[in-house]
């Protein structure tokens, strides 16, 4: 159907959807629900280190499954600031990626966790790295006859530090600033593995923070302070909500409360 | 002008079918096509929760949601709450804790609050604040929205404990 009609666009939740069509910010000559379209709906574990989530599963679905809770805390810990409980009761992982609105938090999480994009379309299906994802504002790398049926993602180390902070004007509102954070401390509890920071609301797309990474793993977590820094040299956008030297103001202070939480995490996960 | 399509859906335990216009969201279903105007309409972009009705036992925004979508769906709007025994326990609460003031976001808080309760009969304070987070009151009555949902979780723990 979507590769037959006309200005055709597929509702999933409708959670972003139907605001903006409510406001006319979209006009569409043919909506597909594909809320009905089985298979779509779980997360699955395809090997021990990787999760599989299917598009239409429910951003309250999400927060609440074992696996994730168990190996990627950060999702959930996330999703709490992904609208109220009764857009997340609606809304799913699909639908928020597609609309790639620049404050999603779900778009921030698929980038900490260098998750893939799998989609199809009569013509078959693709495989597309976050990374290749976002386009331009709001548009993400999909033709319009594809559609998103699940993200994957490798989960990260057992004991890993996590953290998610956001700055937003009311809680479940559109974040300023958001920043994800994923730490592995080697033993020695000197040394950092991996570190992956990911700024969101700053940009059309959220930004890795690879300086600030590349600090973390060659001088360890006392540098926290130094890689915060880095936060406040991206490229920021001003709007109506905040200036850009705000949002780098932002992006630097939680920069380093996520950070440290992080770090405090990894260590509390060592010393159990 | 679109074509309509012929929607079958349960309202408070009631069935309706009605031949839809796809664009016409289901908050505004109830409203017109079944008269139930106890769902009010605030900023139609699901960011107020005044429309708050629950859809197959989850709470949603009605205004976000298309009549059609809920086909075969099994509907609960704040009508549905009071029993042929009178008020529900909540709507009572809500009357003894003078927790509606202007009445307009009632409906909306009665509903989040039903179905917060349904699947969570302990709720601490501060997670009954965050949950509703998503249902705003204007009139800034809170407390007594919250301190109604507290007696009733005691409530029906103490209904709980007689049982057992």
């Amino acid at each position: 159907m979507l590769s037959e009609l006309d200005g055709a666009k597929l509702i999933a939740g409708g959670q972003s959807l139907v605001p903006m069509l409510n406001m006319r910010y979209v006009f569409v000559e043919n909506l597909i629900d594909i809320n009905r379209v089985q298979g779509l709906s779980s997360v699955e574990r395809p090997s021990p280190d990787v999760a599989r989530i299917g598009a239409m599963t429910r951003q309250r679905d999400i927060l609440a499954d074992p696996l994730l809770r168990d190996r990627a805390p950060v999702v959930g810990e996330a999703l709490r600031f992904v609208g109220h409980l009764h857009t997340r009761n609606r809304g799913t992982i699909g639908g928020s990626l597609a609309h790639m609105d620049p404050a999603a938090e779900l778009m921030n999480i698929a980038t900490l966790l260098d998750a893939t994009v799998h989609v199809e379309s009569t013509r078959g299906g693709r495989d597309i790295a976050i990374g290749e994802f976002p386009l331009a504002f709001m548009t993400p790398q999909l033709d319009a006859d594809e559609m998103i049926v699940a993200v994957s993602f490798n989960l990260p180390r057992a004991g890993h530090g996590w953290s998610f902070h956001e700055f937003a004007q009311r809680h479940g509102d559109f974040a300023i600033v958001a920043v994800g954070a994923i730490v592995e401390v080697e033993p020695d509890g000197l040394t950092v593995g991996d570190a992956r920071i990911v700024l969101s609301g700053v940009d059309f797309a959220p930004q890795r923070l690879r300086d600030a990474e590349d600090i973390l793993k060659s001088r360890g977590p006392e540098a926290t302070g130094a890689a915060a820094a880095c936060a406040a040299g991206v490229e920021a956008i001003s709007d109506a909500m905040a200036s850009g030297a705000y949002r780098q103001h932002l992006a630097r202070i939680l920069t380093g409360r996520a950070l440290s939480q992080a770090f405090d995490r990894a260590r509390g996960a060592s010393l159990q | 002008m679109s074509e309509l399509h012929s929607t079958t859906l349960t309202v408070n335990g009631k069935q309706y079918t009605r031949d839809v216009d796809p664009r016409m969201h289901l908050a505004d279903f109830l409203r017109h096509e079944l008269g139930l105007t106890g769902t009010h309409l605030g900023c139609e972009h699901g960011v107020c929760g005044a429309c708050s009705i629950i859809v197959d036992g989850r709470v949603v925004r009605g205004c976000l949601m298309l009549a059609v979508q809920a086909d075969e769906c099994e509907v609960t709007s704040v009508e549905g709450l009071a029993g042929s025994g009178g008020l529900s326990l909540l709507q009572e609460a809500f009357r003894e804790c003078h927790a509606l003031q202007c009445g307009f976001c009632t409906p909306g808080m009665l509903m989040t609050l039903t179905a917060i309760l349904a699947e969570n009969p302990n709720p601490s304070e501060a997670f009954l604040r965050e949950e509703l987070s998503g249902n705003i009151c204007r009139c800034t009555g809170y407390s007594g929205i919250v301190k109604a949902a507290l007696t009733v979780a005691a409530s029906l723990r103490g209904r709980k404990g007689e049982a057992a």
